[in-house]
């Protein structure tokens, strides 16, 4: 990329810049790598050394962190999965339908909804927090997963129909009109033409949705209150309000746990992940 | 749609300058029907969750609530309680200082790590995945319970330190490192503004780095002449976003400190301190008070960033 006349002082440079980037990598990691070495080492081991390996490997902290908090984090899991995949549908659905709306249809006050839902982005989560409590308390739908659903049928997340704006504004009008010429509508236009082309923008909204909602903390504290309606987060919190000092190993295990489907998802879709990012940050 | 074609969402629709201002008028929206029928749930989202919500809890604001009986009308009551409130302030100054530390703290690590990798180097995309892993595990309470581990008494900072024979403090323990231990977790979730500034530093003109080169400038100086100035919108970008995004932190906080938010209210953090009173003692009056000045904050902040901007960002394009 960098145009160097001489080819000898560039391998140094490339040399500096990678122990740099080493270093700094290494420090960052390395509470990561120790986390998940602790989760397998005998609960006294696991603060008398900043080796990551454990020696004497053993499982005990899975199994006994697993079901600790009175409910089995089986139970957390499977909640927070639930909630994660219906987010994941309600902003893939209703984000892509105003997406398209901004992009391509033209009505009335269109740029002032805009502007509306671009101010909405900015908008701190704390302004309507308390509201939206009170107006589900009346609902009644504290304690059910309701109200962590819900918002984003309506298309809450307005990051996401901003990613996909963009996005569409992208797809070459002539592909749409081609499909208006043999007649079909914008219902058509939208499922047959317009999503099929804008997979990447949904496969990144899949993804940050999902590890954002998985995440998520305070909004679930607030609505859950029941144990069996517990989340993963809420789960490993409970460890850190339990006394502590009852169970390092299994804390410690049961956060490896909370991680892995993030992680996983991260793995899988990182190279798509790193680019979406880096292009809507842009724009 | 066809004769719409051009029109992007944020462009003034184009308009044949000498067409007849009522017939333009009436072919102006052509969609609206579908438009609005499109827009269904985000418009019922903007009104039911967000817009009348706010005028909501402005209204709340202004009276007392505890959620089971109705609000009773107090005035500016609230606010004036803020005032004197020494928690309140307490919280204020401690989102203060985490702010002002954490973002530029955030931004110089991101910029850093960005210019170090813009040199086409051959793991570009295993550095690159691997410093934005932690954003996306940052928010998380188990990198929070992590976190407390580390910073412990007897932690993993520690032990390492007594490697070389130094006794560590106990870092979330002692007031005076606690809020500390929060910047730095901040810092560590530097992949978001990397990414993006890294997308920004390809988009450089090569031309002028070969110029400084023949005119002999050294490295810092093409930096601080060339790459930061023409790097200052997305500067501005990540500046607006991290901080409004520091204001709202709750989650580390709240798990770093056990729920607690000290020792000795260290670490209160605004939203843990919102929390407290909206859902710990039911002050729902109280906290959407509160909830209304971290809006101004954030909107002032903001502001005053725009206003700031033309004296310092380059906007070439």
């Amino acid at each position: 990329m960098t145009t160097t006349a001489k080819p000898r002082r560039r391998v140094k440079y490339h040399w500096r810049a990678h122990t740099l980037l080493l270093v700094i990598l290494v420090v960052m990691i390395y509470p990561i790598v120790w986390l998940v070495g602790a989760s397998f080492k005998p609960e006294n081991q696991i603060f008398t050394t900043v080796n990551p390996l454990p020696f004497g490997f053993t499982i005990a902290n899975y199994v006994n962190g697993w079901t600790a908090t009175g409910t089995s984090f089986t139970v957390y899991l499977s909640n927070s999965l639930t909630i994660s995949a219906c987010v994941v549908v309600g902003n893939l659905v209703s984000c892509s339908l105003a997406a398209y709306a901004f992009a391509r249809l033209d009505f009335a006050f269109r740029r002032t909804w805009f502007a509306l839902m671009l101010g909405t982005m900015m908008l701190p989560f704390q302004a309507t927090l308390i509201p939206q409590y009170s107006i589900f308390y009346e609902l009644n739908w504290i304690n059910t997963f309701l109200p962590l659903v819900v918002p984003h049928l309506l298309a809450y997340d307005a990051f996401f129909i901003f990613l996909m704006v963009q996005f569409i504004r992208g797809i070459p009008r002539e592909l749409d009109e081609a499909a208006a010429l043999d007649g079909a509508g914008h219902v058509r236009v939208f499922v047959s033409v317009i999503l099929p082309l804008m997979k990447p923008a949904l496969i990144t909204t899949t993804i940050l949705t999902f590890i954002w909602t998985f995440n998520d903390f305070l909004r679930q504290l607030v609505y859950l209150s029941d144990n069996t309606r517990y989340t993963a987060p809420l789960g490993l919190n409970s460890f850190v309000d339990r006394a502590s000092g009852s169970s390092y190993g299994g804390m410690l295990a049961m956060s490896v746990v909370t991680l892995v489907p993030t992680v996983a998802v991260f793995l899988i879709s990182q190279k798509r992940l790193v680019e979406g990012m880096a292009t809507t940050g842009l724009k | 749609m066809s004769e719409n074609a051009g029109v992007a969402v944020l462009e003034p629709p184009a308009t044949a300058p000498g067409a007849p201002a009522p017939a333009r008028k009436r072919k102006r929206h052509k969609h609206n029907r579908a438009g609005y029928a499109f827009l269904a749930p985000w418009l019922i989202g903007i009104f039911g969750l967000t817009l009348i919500p706010m005028l909501y809890s402005l209204y709340l604001s202004l009276t007392k609530f505890n959620l089971l009986t109705d609000p009773q009308w107090t005035g500016l009551d609230n606010y004036a309680r803020l005032l004197s409130d020494e928690r309140y302030l307490q919280s204020i100054k401690v989102t203060l200082l985490y702010v002002v530390t954490s973002v530029p703290l955030k931004l110089a690590a991101a910029l850093l790590v960005a210019v170090a990798l813009n040199r086409g180097l051959k793991a570009l995309g295993f550095y690159r995945a691997t410093f934005y892993l932690p954003s996306l595990l940052g928010a998380s309470v188990a990198v929070s319970v992590m976190w407390r581990q580390i910073f412990s008494r007897d932690g993993l900072l520690n032990d390492f330190l007594a490697l070389f024979g130094i006794r560590g403090a106990d870092w979330i323990g002692d007031p005076r490192y606690a809020l500390w231990t929060l910047v730095l977790l901040s810092a560590w979730q530097f992949g978001t503004p990397m990414l993006i500034f890294l997308a920004g530093l390809k988009q450089l003109p090569q031309d002028l780095y070969e110029a400084a080169e023949l005119d002999g400038a050294g490295r810092f100086r093409v930096f601080f002449s060339i790459t930061l100035p023409l790097l200052s919108p997305m500067v501005f970008f990540n500046l607006v976003l991290e901080t409004i995004n520091a204001f709202q932190t709750f989650t580390p906080a709240y798990v770093v400190s056990g729920g607690l938010g000290g020792p000795i209210d260290s670490t209160l953090l605004y939203t843990l301190y919102l929390y407290f009173r909206g859902f710990g003692s039911m002050q729902m009056g109280y906290a959407s008070a509160m909830a209304w000045v971290l809006f101004a904050v954030i909107g002032a902040f903001t502001a005053l960033y725009f206003w700031s901007a033309r004296r310092w960002v380059n906007y070439t394009d």
